[in-house]
């Protein structure tokens, strides 16, 4: 039987074993995400940290030479994600693009969710009226991390 | 871990010396995140930096336990495109002449 999730074949090539519903989840979350990215929505500061906290005129001048890119960057990869999400097999780059991808819609909801490091370990508490979209961050997380394994055998 | 705290003691500070001002390092420090997974911090210094395995899980410990970490360092120019950097994966970083 495969293994769920994201594996690294012999062959050395990336094979994406998920049910088609998540597949759609994947597939419909990047635009939801993009649509919002140039909002200035306070759930989107954990994308644009400041690099100069104590210094306002540096920190406007890095602004404006690296924004646009973390901008750029951020698009490109979860426009990647979702037309790649119905793939069996993924190319390097491609799940690259699913790394970066995973990050920034962990960033959003992590932020909107108030998540803290205690967050991962707890149970979710079927009440919570928050307990779809913990349970989406937690898929999100798990996938995240299978991602970083499959990257992570490579780079040794 | 404990910390040895020394009575405070008057400081004189020290005049400034421009053209040692201009020497003193740069340095990137990561801020510890809840959001950020530990092996996905890792993974980003290995691949940003070239570090090994054991010193990426070293440093990514520090952030997770201390709060924060120096991860890199070097010229202002240096210092500011390793942020970016590490802006492009989603971690908190942020640089300070040291």
């Amino acid at each position: 039987m495969t293994r769920r999730g994201i594996s690294r074949a012999h062959d050395g090539s990336i094979r994406v074993e998920l049910g088609p519903e998540e597949r759609l989840l994947l597939a419909s979350l990047p635009l939801q995400v993009e649509a919002a990215l140039e909002s200035g929505d306070p759930s989107l500061r954990r994308l644009f940290p400041p690099a100069h906290p104590d210094d306002e005129a540096a920190e406007e001048e890095y602004r404006l030479l690296v924004g646009a890119g973390l901008l750029d960057g951020r698009r490109a990869a979860l426009q990647a994600l979702e037309r790649t999400a119905h793939a069996d097999r993924l190319a390097p780059d491609e799940l690259g693009s699913w790394l970066d991808a995973l990050e920034t819609l962990r960033l959003v909801l992590g932020t909107q969710l108030e998540v803290t490091e205690e967050t991962s370990l707890a149970p979710i508490d079927p009440d919570d009226p928050e307990a779809p979209r913990l349970a989406l961050y937690h898929w999100l997380s798990w996938l995240q991390e299978d991602v970083v394994h499959a990257l992570a055998a490579s780079l040794r | 871990m404990s910390q040895v705290v020394e009575a405070p003691i008057e400081v004189v500070e020290p005049v400034q010396d421009d053209a040692r001002d201009l020497d003193r390092p740069w340095v990137v420090i990561v801020w510890n995140d809840p959001i950020n997974l530990m092996s996905y911090v890792a993974l980003v210094f290995r691949k940003l930096f070239g570090y090994s395995e054991a010193h990426a899980t070293k440093l990514m410990l520090q952030v997770h336990e201390e709060g924060k970490a120096v991860v890199s360092s070097g010229t202002r120019e240096k210092a500011e495109l390793d942020v970016s950097r590490l802006h492009h994966h989603g971690l908190w970083a942020t640089l300070r002449q040291d």
